[in-house]
């Protein structure tokens, strides 16, 4: 079996974002970079589908040189090869996805996992996508799946319970937390990384559909109120949270 | 509490490779989910985490640097200094287990052993299906193991070992100890596996430092082992110490993690703390103190990784070790205790982990080598007179 998984380098989820003296884009300096949390759990249902039915893990990113790291935590947890589609230029989610496509198309896989969103931009829009541009079908949010032969069954998490849908590879998928949980890359995993390719390949442009205008930090939050230290405070707690909060 | 970020004053990072800091950000994040969360309840209750021993094996934390051939990870000495800190900075115990298993069970083994041993013990201690012990020092011979009591005799098809060992790491765990004895008045080492007859290792009770870690005796009462276990390749003394030096470069990185741990929880303590009307982050005495743990961490991350470069290219000295593992010891034991103060009352509490490590770090300070005797070997190699002797 051949799975692709798709990969994205977003900001460490502890990171202070600043906005850039554009307006529109994030400061990277001083940032620490991390493999999308959710493109991690693609990465370890690729492992685990190799496992099971032979095959190989090519990892997929879009982005600059820094891309390589993560690229290489993929190739450490155990992908086999990884390809760096190298623009380092803002695109939309519609023209990440063009040239995800592109590639995908050419390594042709039995399966391409993507995470359900990057944890940067949070567009969400990847799946489908991706599935639209190479006309297969694909399925979201995926929390439980199981092949067998050509006929692949998911369990996609809805609004208050789980949809379970049947279709055939090959097929896009977009991964859910709790679908399994990712390894540690293991000393000599990594070790190994360091012998495994990454192919760079240059990447024709694609006009963007969407542009950003302007990004804006969210309001900090107002100070908290401390009400009192001992039970004498809870009625007073409620009184607030009931008249004020309008909580309770 | 946010994630620990590491101590980086000097961009330091930009000194090591993509795998080593790799290496080292997966070992903290495997700290982060599998230690911390239940450290200091086993801690209290004075017992090693011992489920932690397999996910640890399956990572390659085991005899790292050894070669691929028997299941290791073939790594260079700063990416293994690297996951040393990381682990101390869970716990000193935890690191210990670690430096025994690789520096002081699979390093010799590897070094003095026949190719059946490696062959036989590396693999296995790599995937921590067996457990190892070091067993040098003795009630009365401690500084001085060259006066070790521990008594080797051949006989036609066995050898025969008389005498204890004391202070042992993993002793009641293991599942074979390397054991140094005199053979012929002359130190050797050998194999000695759990369940030997008149071979026993009883656990040490009643420690106030390292509580979760297992320490114990070794007893040896004509116990016989079979000729084939008998390291074939050492030479005295030095054998052993080799191993201590080992481990002691270990050690050098392993407490960097434990005072960064420290200066990390004084500095965030001080920032929310609030007396007299501000946080006494801005009290200049307090100022002071965090200046001085960064100032020592920096010098140490310094002269660790130079140390180690200088291992990888096979150039360091054992006087060099010395130096780092006396240094960093008491820099990490004071930075703790500064620590401490930060904190006030709080600082005496399991809530935080400054108390347990500065604990820990006194039994750092006396084992593989006091620091008085680092002391002594760097005077020597300073001055060219041996003060010990
Ligand atoms: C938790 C723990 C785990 C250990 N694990 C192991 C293990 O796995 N395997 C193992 O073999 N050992 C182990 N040890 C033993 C450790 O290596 C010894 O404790 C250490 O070598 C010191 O020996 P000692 O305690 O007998 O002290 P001593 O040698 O009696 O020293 C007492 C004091 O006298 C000082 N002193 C001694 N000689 C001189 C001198 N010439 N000049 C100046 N000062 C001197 C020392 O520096 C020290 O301050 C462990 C110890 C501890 C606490």
């Amino acid at each position: 079996m051949k799975i692709a998984v798709c990969v994205n380098h977003v900001p460490d989820t502890e990171a202070k974002v600043r906005i850039s003296s554009d307006g529109k884009t994030i400061d990277k300096a001083g940032i620490n970079f991390i493999l999308n949390p959710y493109d991690e759990i693609a990465v370890e249902q690729g492992l685990q589908l190799k496992e099971k039915f032979g095959g190989e893990v090519i990892v997929v990113s879009l982005g600059g040189d820094s891309n390589k790291e993560t690229l290489r935590k993929a190739l450490a947890m155990g992908a086999d090869k990884a390809v760096l589609l190298k623009d380092d230029s803002i695109r939309d989610s519609f023209a990440v996805a063009a040239a995800l496509a592109d590639a995908l198309k050419e390594i042709n896989p039995d399966v391409i996992l993507l995470g359900k969103q990057s944890i940067d931009y949070d567009n969400s829009q990847m799946v489908g996508l991706v599935g639209e541009l190479l006309n297969l079908p694909s399925v979201s949010v995926v929390v439980k799946l199981e092949i067998q032969d050509n006929k692949i069954i998911c369990e996609r998490e809805i609004e208050g319970g789980h949809e379970k849908v049947e279709s055939q590879l090959p097929i896009v998928l977009s991964v859910q937390k709790g679908l399994c949980e990712p390894r540690y890359p293991s000393l000599k995993g990594i070790m190994a990384a360091k012998s495994k390719p990454i192919e760079e390949k240059q990447i024709p442009a694609v006009n963007s559909k969407v542009e950003t205008i302007s990004l804006r930090m969210p309001q900090s939050k107002a100070a908290g109120k401390i009400v009192g230290t001992d039970s004498t405070a809870v009625k007073e707690l409620v009184r607030l949270l009931h008249e004020e909060a309008k909580v309770i | 509490m946010s994630k620990f970020k590491g101590v980086d004053y000097y961009n330091f990072d930009s000194l090591l490779t993509e795998e080593e800091i790799l290496i080292r950000n997966t070992i903290r994040e495997f700290v982060d989910d599998n230690i911390l969360p239940i450290i200091e309840d086993y801690y209290m209750r004075g017992e090693f985490p011992a489920q932690l021993v397999p996910k640890m094996a399956e990572m390659g934390m085991f005899g790292a640097t050894l070669p691929a051939k028997y299941g290791c990870a073939e790594m260079n000495n700063v990416a293994y200094g690297l996951v040393m800190q990381e682990l101390e900075r869970g716990d000193s115990g935890v690191r210990s287990f670690a430096s025994v298993q690789s520096s002081l069970v699979m390093y010799p083994i590897y070094t003095f052993g026949s190719e059946a041993q490696k062959d036989y013990w590396l693999p296995k201690l790599a995937r921590a299906e067996k457990i190892g012990c070091f067993g040098l020092t003795e009630p009365d011979f401690g500084s001085n193991p060259g006066g070790m009591i521990t008594r080797a005799e051949e006989k036609s098809d066995c050898y025969v070992l008389n005498g204890a060992k004391m202070w042992i790491t993993n002793g009641t765990n293991a599942d074979v100890a390397v054991v140094w004895a005199k053979l012929n008045e002359k130190v050797h080492g050998f194999l000695v596996e759990k369940g030997t007859k008149g071979y026993s290792a009883p656990e040490m009770k009643g420690k106030h430092s390292l509580r979760a870690s297992i320490t114990s005796e070794l007893i040896f009462e004509d116990c016989e082992i079979p000729k084939e276990n008998i390291f074939p390749n050492t030479s005295g003394l030095r054998s052993p110490l080799m191993c201590l030096n080992q481990a002691r470069y270990g050690i050098a990185w392993g407490v960097i993690g434990s005072a960064m741990t420290s200066y990390d929880t004084a500095l965030n303590y001080s920032l929310s703390r609030v007396q007299f009307g501000k946080p006494i982050a801005g009290f200049q005495l307090t100022q002071e103190k965090l200046v001085h743990m960064l100032t020592e961490i920096t010098k140490m991350q310094f002269m660790t990784l130079q140390l180690g470069r200088l291992k990888d290219k096979d150039e360091s000295r054992f006087q060099q070790v010395s130096l780092a593992k006396r240094n960093n010891v008491a820099q990490a034991l004071e930075i703790g205790r500064i620590a401490r103060e930060i904190l006030g009352a709080n600082g005496i509490l399991s809530e935080y982990p400054i108390m347990r490590h500065t604990a820990n770090l006194e039994s750092v300070k006396t084992y593989e080598g006091t620091h008085e005797m680092h002391t002594l070997i760097v005077g020597e190699d300073v001055t060219g007179i041996a003060a010990f002797e």
